[in-house]
């Protein structure tokens, strides 16, 4: 197996008295989908936001190994996280640029390479040509992102003006154009017909594949995670009380205890 | 239309009662001194109440026709109103005719505003509507500009004139300004006049001190500015929205007590005078030179004229406005003003891109703070005296206002707001202290008709499709 891209070791995170996360550690690999599950309020929204640097975690280790080295994630700031250790993120509820057209939003995902060519903005001030190579690239790979979501005819739309789903695929190209490592997707199938849940599976399978990064996934759509994650990290009151395989994890009588709500009592008898 | 013209009869007389009940005390009547050891005495003004309760009335009753349907009443009543108003009939002030005029001016705008934003709605929905529309935008700012370069020129420009070019002008430069805090980085900054107090006074000291000419002094004071927008900006520019707007806020403040109380430096609330003028290639614009320069009649050969200073100093803010706007333009283009915008839209989703906030803030405050510097200087060398008293909170009001009600982020918008904000109070100057009416009003009229600036419509910054390829959909 090849070596993990994300090692997350001992994670605890406390508000005040309330334990979100209890010591869970788990791991997410290069090439391959990694779900986090659990009931609402098992804490895995706020496993992600220690990983993208919203949330400092009260304990433990967030080792990246991947793209330009190795990175502990708990002492960067939040912002470094997504500029040098590569991770990028969506959100449960979507953040786009609303009033930005869906071209521009790619761009601004683009905005620390696009910093670095513009020589910090005196370059581009003065109009310099490899400046505008580097624009002219910048545009290239998002049209790229907009073929595989199908959003090219609405690339200089208002992104506020798009429907619901189109919007949801348009945050997850914005992330990938960030050229990630590892990309972290919170409920990507949340509100989505059994239609556009299909193309999203199709979409997060070609990332895996063709672009070769980790991808982990908060996802209650089970039709969504069954099919195409990798590995299950299942979470229940901020502690981990299952991993594995699809297969293993559905079977798992703890998991289905967490889910179904069944007592120890009617389980063992 | 008859069960309902009781009620409107009814909220109409409901109307005029409160204002007459409030009116009585503001406007019925007031105390005056009688002379002669007599004391005070009243002085009745119950025409004028009557005359404004009248007005309240009518214009009640039209509005809520207005609302209801009944348009061609409500717009009778508002030409009768007009009429009134224009009629030689003798009232007391000629205040009150204004009052009535505008008050039917303003029934009758209403009264048919439905059928002309449904006839134009509809008028640019057809295609060539659309293309007239796109031309008229493409076009608008260089007829604009064209006649700002030609104003000089043209018979009308007496100095009055100039004077309220070059205070407009002086107006829209700050507004561009601030437009890069405020409209592009979505940063309400209530203390813009900061800025510009540091660059009015980074040049009068300099050159009254120091000797320094204007366009020496004009990059330090920008400079100067900027490094003032860098040392506030730092500590407070993690804040949002309303705290950060309260924090500049005292900024300001704290900027033109310390000009007040700084003696020593600033000279205090007497302010610095005999501060000398920009000269052209060394030339002074003077009757006679002083010694050891040169006039600029004398340099060009030219006969003295005294309207040759405020010219130029209309044409130096012409420049400046110009490099703001062109500066602006080409920073939105570029990435770092994609980020200004995003981080307006959503600063949590840029800091997931990685884009960092605070240095992208920053480089916004200091940019804006920087046009603010260059405008201070220059409102120091045109007016050659100046005291803290021109630094007070309502500039930066106003200057906020003309960023919003343009059309946050809209270039045309600030200027179009600043012609409106600045120079219809400058025009109705007869009108005396009624003349805040004017502003008011269309402040008022922005807000109903247009909520989101002027100009709402927002060009990207870039395109995938050329524009109008109708790719968009």
């Amino acid at each position: 197996m090849m070596a993990p891209l994300i090692e997350v070791e001992h994670l605890t995170m406390r508000f005040g008295g309330l334990v979100a996360i209890d010591d869970v550690s788990f791991t997410a690999h290069p090439r391959s989908i990694t779900a986090i599950i659990g009931p609402n309020g098992a804490g895995k929204t706020t496993v992600f936001n220690c990983i993208t640097g919203f949330y400092k975690p009260t304990v433990g280790r967030l080792t990246l190994r991947g793209g330009p080295g190795e990175f502990l994630l708990e002492r960067m700031r939040g912002h470094e996280i997504g500029q040098k250790a590569r991770v990028a993120r969506t959100f449960q509820n979507i953040r786009l640029f609303p009033g930005m057209t869906v071209l521009e939003n790619l761009m601004v995902a683009q905005h620390n390479k696009l910093m670095r060519a513009s020589g910090w903005s005196l370059l581009g001030l003065l109009g310099v040509a490899s400046f505008r190579r580097a624009e002219e690239a910048a545009i290239e790979l998002s049209r790229l992102w907009l073929e595989r979501i199908g959003l090219v005819a609405d690339a200089d739309r208002p992104a506020g003006e798009l429907p619901y789903g189109a919007q949801r695929r348009l945050e997850i190209a914005r992330a990938m154009c960030t050229e990630p490592v590892l990309l972290c997707l919170d409920e990507p199938a949340a509100g989505l017909n059994p239609r556009e849940s299909a193309e999203l599976n199709e979409l997060l399978v070609s990332i895996r594949d063709r672009d070769g990064i980790g991808v982990l996934l908060i996802e209650h759509d089970m039709s969504v995670v069954m099919q195409i994650s990798d590995h299950i990290v299942v979470l229940d009151y901020g502690r981990k009380i299952a991993e594995g395989a699809p297969a293993a994890v559905r079977n798992d009588p703890a998991v289905i205890r967490a889910y179904l709500g069944t007592d120890e009592k009617a389980l063992d008898g | 239309m008859g069960p309902r013209l009781p009620l409107m009869l009814k909220d109409a007389g409901l109307t005029a009662f409160v204002a007459a009940a409030l009116g009585i005390f503001i406007v019925g009547f007031r105390t005056v001194d009688m002379g002669g050891g007599k004391g005070l005495g009243f002085d009745y003004h119950l025409v004028d109440l009557l005359v404004a309760v009248v007005v309240i009335f009518i214009g009640r009753l039209g509005l809520s026709m207005a609302a209801n349907g009944l348009r061609w009443p409500a717009i009778v009543l508002g030409v009768a109103m007009i009429v009134a108003g224009a009629s030689p009939m003798k009232l007391p002030s000629g205040f009150l005719h204004w009052f009535v005029a505008l008050g039917g001016m303003l029934l009758v705008i209403r009264a048919i505003w439905p059928w002309a934003s449904d006839a134009m709605g509809a008028a640019a929905r057809t295609p060539s509507g659309l293309a007239l529309g796109r031309a008229g935008s493409k076009w608008f700012g260089w007829l604009l500009l064209a006649f700002a370069v030609l104003l000089p020129f043209s018979p009308v420009a007496d100095q009055k004139t100039m004077d309220l070019g070059v205070l407009i002008l002086t107006y829209v430069m700050l507004g561009w300004g601030l437009n890069i805090v405020v409209g592009l980085a979505g940063l309400l900054d209530l203390g813009y006049v900061a800025f510009y107090a540091v660059g009015a006074y980074a040049y009068a000291l300099l050159s009254t001190q120091y000797g320094l000419g204007f366009w020496t002094v004009l990059p330090l004071a920008g400079m100067m500015a900027a490094l003032f927008g860098i040392m506030l900006g730092f500590p407070v520019l993690r804040l949002r929205g309303d705290y950060l707007a309260i924090v500049t806020l005292g900024f300001g403040e704290i900027i033109r007590l310390v000009l007040l109380n700084w003696f020593d430096l600033t000279n205090g609330p007497a302010g610095i005078g005999s501060i000398p003028g920009p000269t052209l290639f060394g030339a002074v614009f003077a009757e006679t030179p002083p010694p050891g320069k040169q006039t600029v009649s004398e340099m060009l050969g030219i006969a003295f004229n005294g309207n040759h200073r405020l010219i130029f100093l209309y044409y130096i803010i012409l420049g400046l406005a110009l490099i703001t706007n062109l500066f602006t333009q080409r920073m939105r283009r570029l990435p770092v003003g994609r980020a200004w915008e995003a981080l307006r839209e959503d600063e949590t989703a840029c800091q997931a891109l990685g884009i960092n906030p605070t240095n992208t803030k920053l480089t916004a405050f200091a940019i804006g703070a920087m046009f603010a510097g260059f405008a201070g200087s220059f409102f120091a060398a045109k007016q050659r005296f100046i005291s803290p008293e021109s630094f007070v909170f309502i500039e930066s009001a106003i200057i906020l206002a003309i960023v919003v009600l343009g059309g946050m982020g809209s270039q045309i918008g600030v200027v179009l707001a600043a012609v409106l904000l600045i120079g219809l109070p400058e025009w109705f100057r007869d009108l005396g202290s009624y003349r805040m009416l004017a502003f008011g009003l269309a402040m008022v009229l922005i807000m109903v008709f247009k909520p989101r600036g002027l100009i709402s419509h927002r060009e990207p910054s870039i395109r995938l499709h050329p524009a109008g390829s109708g790719g968009g959909g």
